[in-house]
């Protein structure tokens, strides 16, 4: 299998866990993997970017026009990496925005809105708001699961939804491992028209 | 031998801890920092672990080791090994026994870095051995045979990850267990290990001998690689990432010419002359300096080809920057004459994109002690010297508490050059310097404003940590890489002990005592130091929120004070995003009309 996902956001959404969750998932099912993640100083607020390439790679980072899925936790971080996706891709995308300090500062109103606007005009793509899907969970710190639940049930990954949960296991220390694993379900209840 | 999925970083310390390193110091830095905490967390029985106070330690610690037969790995990200220098220029002239390698990671862009300087230009200034790697993969391999070299002609050999190499992550098959190397042990011979003019003079000799010995070794290493002997016209160089990106256009084109340089100094000559056979133009892709292209310029002109050289030097490459598939794709094309397709949705319409600046984090103490001495000298002329590590960040609008950074300490002698120049001023001038910062390079400079009688006040923003560069500990927090409970040093004791008289430590989240310390200090003759105290908010876990009732006037005062990311405004209302709050209070009390308060 060869697929390239991209996930993006903002320093501290938990983008590394999402991408190193995909990554393993992947490899658990006899893939190559590689990826490739910002770190350093953007995460402290700037824009990340992770950038998930199973089967066949030799450049560490997806090149422009070539990646079948993007993963972004904010809108108009999906629009910046609108370049990484192929034609025929799809776009799984956070509607709530973040807003930076400086645009706080200047109050140009930046909302997301017409970010989520233009990602419908130009590709494929699933909407999804964090703070309503989170909000069972009094926290969008579980985001970045439910988005992993998202992108495994739309058929679009390539890695089965229970590949992904045994990460999940593996990786989320055992006290918040059933509010992951319901996260998750609620992802994947997102894509099925479930309302759990 | 077991598959594990690691980045960049972690294959080179599985890399190292194969070949049976023994002892492994360094400093953080991005992008290194990962190559010890790699090895603190697998068994690493009999080896010795340890944070360095800074690079220059660092390698002076694994030297004698290395005297000892014992393998050595040292860690630092480029503009640490300025610090490590003086060791190096030496060391490279005693040599060692056990092998070692130093890690010196390059950052092109430069994505975290003050410079882009390249660390193969540090190889050939110093005469030593530089390894060059293309993949997290190829780092594995490569640091083991790095050790082999390093012993072979005991000298110490530079290996120089790039960033997207460090953080990388690929599959790499590791043993099942390490084994540390064995060793002799220092075999006391001052004529050896005691450098002296004569030592100096008789090794420099033999240094320049040997080295293009080095690199005809290297002509004969499979590490520089080229995928076909056939002669062709058209011929691609290429070292590190961006040879990865130059495989990935080129996977269509098994015919094109591409050769690999692995080892960059000593160049080895017999293999690019062989690569060049029948040659008629070459194009070079690197990053930082036209290292490659320079050395190919060199062998053209020595064995005189007619050929042209393309590259950083005749603008076909940019000369700075990080490279990527996009702008090697867009250079290869031209140069092989290949088109290639539109691929990308077409973005001329796109809305215009929010910048993101990285910012200090919401409930960050830094925050609150910049905002401290801005209060405190509001309309009094001051400077503020800033220094490396997140507290760069002050200088960003609206605290805009950061005149100058310069490197690792350098605040708090600069504050004392701008004492010098400007002795009259009304404010004071002001040294800003984290903890960790402090012990690698800043003590020295409270030592120089003691001896030279400087007015400043010395800043340090104590949290406890080394928190750019992923939360290291540090001598003041009490624990070692040896995972030991050790003695904490204390900044305090430090700066008395040097002779400062006025030493004070305050929480920078309690607003008046931290100004009117500020103030105090400010007014003072001498040198000062103010301990802003309080943990780093990515370790200390707050659950504390806080909330803005409906008190609040929309005046935005809290907005425009201290910028703090977890205050926005939504439909004109001031909102308070509590999965940022970390109810650290600045901003209530900050508030004029006491409308914020936290639970």
């Amino acid at each position: 299998m060869n697929k390239d996902i991209l996930i993006c956001g903002v320093g501290g959404q938990g983008t590394v866990l999402a991408s190193k969750i995909i990554a393993a998932a992947a490899m658990e099912e006899g893939n190559t993997v590689h990826s490739a993640e910002t770190i350093g100083m953007a995460q402290r607020g700037g824009s990340v970017i992770s950038h998930v390439r199973i089967g066949d790679a030799y450049s560490p980072l997806i090149p422009k026009g070539k990646s079948d899925m993007i993963l972004s936790f904010e809108p108009a971080e999906a629009v910046r990496n609108l370049g990484y996706l192929k034609k025929d891709g799809i776009v799984i995308v956070n509607s709530v925005p973040v807003k930076p300090t400086t645009e706080t500062l200047q109050e140009t109103g930046y909302d997301g809105k017409d970010m989520i606007a233009y990602l419908k005009e130009k590709c494929n793509v699933i909407v999804v708001n964090s703070e309503e899907l989170c909000r069972k969970f009094g926290s969008t710190k579980y985001f970045n699961i439910v988005l992993l639940g998202v992108a495994a049930a739309s058929g679009h990954l390539g890695i089965s939804e229970e590949a992904i949960m045994k990460e999940i296991e593996k990786r989320v220390p055992p006290k918040f491992v059933e509010t992951n694993k319901e996260a998750f379900r609620v992802g994947v209840g997102v894509v099925r028209g479930e309302n759990l | 031998m077991k598959r594990e999925y690691v980045m960049g970083n972690g294959a080179i310390a599985l890399g190292a801890m194969a070949a049976g390193v023994n002892l492994v110091s360094g400093y953080p830095g991005t992008p290194s920092s990962e190559i010890i905490e790699t090895i603190s967390k697998y068994p690493h029985e009999g080896l010795h672990l340890e944070w360095s106070v800074n690079e220059k330690a660092a390698l002076e610690v694994a030297a004698s080791a290395s005297y000892a037969g014992a393998r050595t790995l040292v860690t630092m990200k480029q503009v640490g090994l300025n610090v490590a220098s003086d060791p190096l220029m030496s060391l490279a002239y005693v040599g060692v026994k056990g092998g070692m390698v130093i890690v010196s990671a390059d950052d092109p862009g430069p994505i975290s870095s003050q410079t882009e300087q390249d660390t193969r230009r540090f190889a050939e200034f110093a005469r030593i051995p530089v390894f060059d790697p293309t993949s997290p993969e190829e780092a594995f391999t490569m640091i083991q045979e790095a050790f082999d070299y390093s012993e072979k002609y005991k000298t110490p050999v530079l290996f120089r990850p790039t960033t997207r190499i460090c953080h990388a992550y690929a599959n790499i098959d590791v043993p099942e267990e390490f084994k540390p190397h064995a060793f002799e042990g220092f075999v006391k011979d001052s004529k050896r290990w005691v450098i002296f003019p004569r030592l100096s003079f008789a090794n420099h000799a033999m240094i320049e001998k040997r080295n293009p010995e080095i690199g005809d070794d290297f002509s004969d290493n499979r590490m520089n690689f080229v995928n076909t002997d056939k002669p062709c016209e058209k011929v691609i160089f290429a070292g590190g990432v961006s040879y990865a990106y130059a495989r990935e256009f080129l996977k269509d084109f098994p015919d094109i010419k591409l050769c690999k340089i692995a080892t960059p100094y000593p160049f080895p000559e017999k293999f690019a002359l062989s690569c060049l056979k029948g040659a008629k133009s070459v194009m070079v892709l690197e990053e930082l300096s036209p290292y490659i292209e320079e050395n190919l310029l060199k062998l053209a002109g020595k064995e005189h080809l007619d050929l042209s050289i393309c590259g950083k030097l005749t603008g076909d490459v940019s000369v700075s920057g990080e490279n990527s598939y996009e702008n090697i794709s867009l250079i290869l094309s031209k140069f092989l004459g290949i088109a290639i397709g539109e691929e990308q949705i077409d973005l001329s319409s796109a809305p215009s994109l929010p910048v993101r600046p990285p910012v200090l984090c919401a409930g960050c103490p830094h925050r609150a002690s910049f905002y401290a001495v801005k209060q405190a000298m509001r309309g009094k002329k001051s400077y503020f010297c800033g220094d490396i590590g997140c507290y760069t960040l002050g200088n960003a609008m609206p605290l805009d508490m950061c005149d100058t950074c310069l490197c690792m300490g350098a605040g708090v002698t600069m504050a004392q050059g701008f004492h010098w120049v400007d002795p009259k001023m009304e404010g004071a001038a002001f040294a800003f310097i984290g903890d960790s910062t402090f012990f690698a390079s800043g003590m020295t400079g409270v030592v120089n404003a003691v001896y030279n009688e400087a007015n400043v006040v010395i800043c340090i923003l104590d949290n406890s940590t080394t928190a750019m560069t992923g939360h290291q500990p540090h001598p003041g927090t009490g624990r070692n890489m040896m995972g030991d409970i050790v003695e904490k040093v204390s900044i305090e004791n430090i700066l008395r002990g040097i002779g400062l008289k006025f030493v004070e430590t305050v929480d920078p989240l309690d607003l008046d005592k931290a100004v009117d310390t500020v103030k105090r200090a400010a007014a003072e003759k001498g040198v000062k130091a103010i301990i802003f105290k309080s943990p780093c908010i990515a370790i200390a876990k707050s659950t504390k929120k806080a909330e803005i009732s409906e008190k609040c006037i929309q005046c935005k005062k809290c907005i425009r004070e201290i910028g703090c990311p977890a205050i926005v405004v939504e439909n004109g209302k001031v909102m308070m995003d509590t999965n940022l709050c970390t109810g650290c209070n600045l901003c209530a009390q900050v508030c004029p009309v006491s409308a914020i308060s936290v639970k």
